[in-house]
């Protein structure tokens, strides 16, 4: 399968490519490390005009521990969050969510930042970013804004990220308590059919494909700091979703996986 | 972009694929297509040492790369300093060889490129690892013992 035809276009800095972003327009695609994108080309879902390449953007690739967080630059790919040694220390949920993704190959390409404009409510990454309470910052002509993670997803696919906007960095609180990613799967390298990630002890509860965006279980994160049980807390997980259907499950069916795997994943981040 | 160590300028439409590009342009037929989805594996290569699935990549992203193929392999097990034998063959392939870690082989070459990647981010792995490190490449003879066995294998002699 061969993608239609589109201009390719190299940026070398972020304000390059929101330069290339507003010459283009709403035709042009910001590719970084494609590993959603160009499957979606060859099936030609995706038929963007213009694909502007920052995935060659070398300043967008860091991984800094600051005072209380850690600073990733967009275009860090997950096999970089899966084997740093900072991550690891601030953020384990993170570059242990990072190694769950695909598989080997495609974390040598796939790109953080990437995936959270991609917004896919199946993909494993925006939701730990999620539960983290972490904040995605984005520069357009406008300048820099940084949104919460948790307002940053508004549909299947789709984000507050503007239409002349990169993410150039996203910022994870310290988050060394206790922690856990379920993802439930009926394959290697599969999507989940739906995962729970918890941070800080239950302070932060998401849920992947258990909606059109990953959403955080905000019922069983109050049951938590209300100090409930991880069985009672679990109950509410799935409180106010709108799973989708698919050959891999139906809403019911992902209802009850939300509530098991949320108990699951409190238990294991010491939530009794 | 250098392929197996030569350099190699062509002008490409920007959608060709890199897996396409090896194959027709570089004239280099080892990496194998097969699923075309990132799924399988068959078409995996090394982009600056570490295994791609060359299906999911444009040659266009390749620009500057320094890409491996099987059929360099040999070559960068001597530039790693590693013994390719009689045969002029990776220790992976050789491993390959001697525990019988194929069946009709069209995964192979996917598989020996994955493996060899996996074994520079992790020299001693358990088997669960390397079963996991392999997770995105399919054998549809189902071969996955043999290939696990060569892949523990070729871990104990590097």
């Amino acid at each position: 399968m061969i993608p239609a035809a589109f201009e390719y276009k190299v940026a070398d800095s972020a304000e390059a490519a929101i330069s290339m972003l507003g010459e283009y327009g709403e035709d042009a695609k910001l590719l970084a490390g494609g590993h959603s994108l160009i499957p979606m080309m060859k099936f030609r879902l995706a038929t963007p005009t213009v694909l502007i390449d920052v995935g060659r953007i070398s300043d967008l690739s860091y991984i800094r521990a600051n005072d209380g967080h850690l600073a990733i630059g967009a275009m860090t790919k997950h096999c970089e969050l899966e084997t740093s040694a900072d991550v690891a220390a601030h953020a384990p949920l993170l570059g242990h969510v990072a190694a769950l993704v695909g598989d080997p190959s495609v974390r040598h390409r796939g790109t953080l930042g990437g995936t959270l404009a991609h917004s896919d409510p199946a993909s494993d990454l925006p939701a730990a970013v999620l539960a983290l309470g972490g904040t995605i910052v984005a520069q357009g002509s406008g300048g820099t804004r940084e949104i919460a993670a948790a307002d940053f997803f508004t549909g299947y696919f789709e984000s507050l990220l503007g239409a002349d906007e990169i993410i150039t960095e996203v910022r994870i609180p310290t988050a060394t308590g206790g922690w856990n990613y379920q993802k439930f799967n009926r394959r290697a390298q599969d999507w989940a059919i739906v995962g729970v990630g918890v941070a800080e002890g239950g302070k932060g509860i998401s849920l992947v494909n258990m909606g059109s965006t990953p959403i955080r279980a905000t019922a069983a994160e109050a049951a938590v700091a209300n100090g409930a049980s991880a069985a009672d807390a679990a109950a509410l997980a799935a409180e106010g979703t709108s799973p989708p259907q698919d050959n891999n499950a139906d809403a019911q069916y992902r209802t009850h996986l939300a509530k098991v795997l949320t108990e699951r994943a409190l238990n294991a981040a010491g939530v009794a | 972009m250098t392929v197996n160590g030569q350099a190699q300028a062509h002008d490409v439409e920007p959608r060709t694929l890199l897996v396409h590009h090896i194959r027709e342009n570089v004239g280099l037929t080892g990496t194998n297509i097969g699923c075309d989805t990132s799924s399988c594996g068959a078409c995996t290569v090394h982009v600056d040492g570490q295994s791609v699935k060359s299906c999911t990549m444009l040659a266009v992203q390749a620009q500057g790369a320094a890409i491996t193929t099987i059929e360099g392999l040999a070559d960068s097990a001597r530039a790693d300093g590693l013994s390719v034998g009689a045969e002029d063959w990776h220790p992976m392939q050789e491993a390959f060889q001697q525990c019988h870690a194929l069946q009709c082989g069209y995964c192979t070459p996917g598989m020996v490129m994955a493996a060899t990647s996996f074994l520079k981010e992790n020299a001693s792995p358990t088997e669960h690892e390397v079963r996991e490190g392999l997770e995105g490449n399919l054998c549809r003879c189902t071969g996955y013992h043999n290939i696990v066995k060569a892949v523990l294998s070729a871990a104990g002699e590097s």
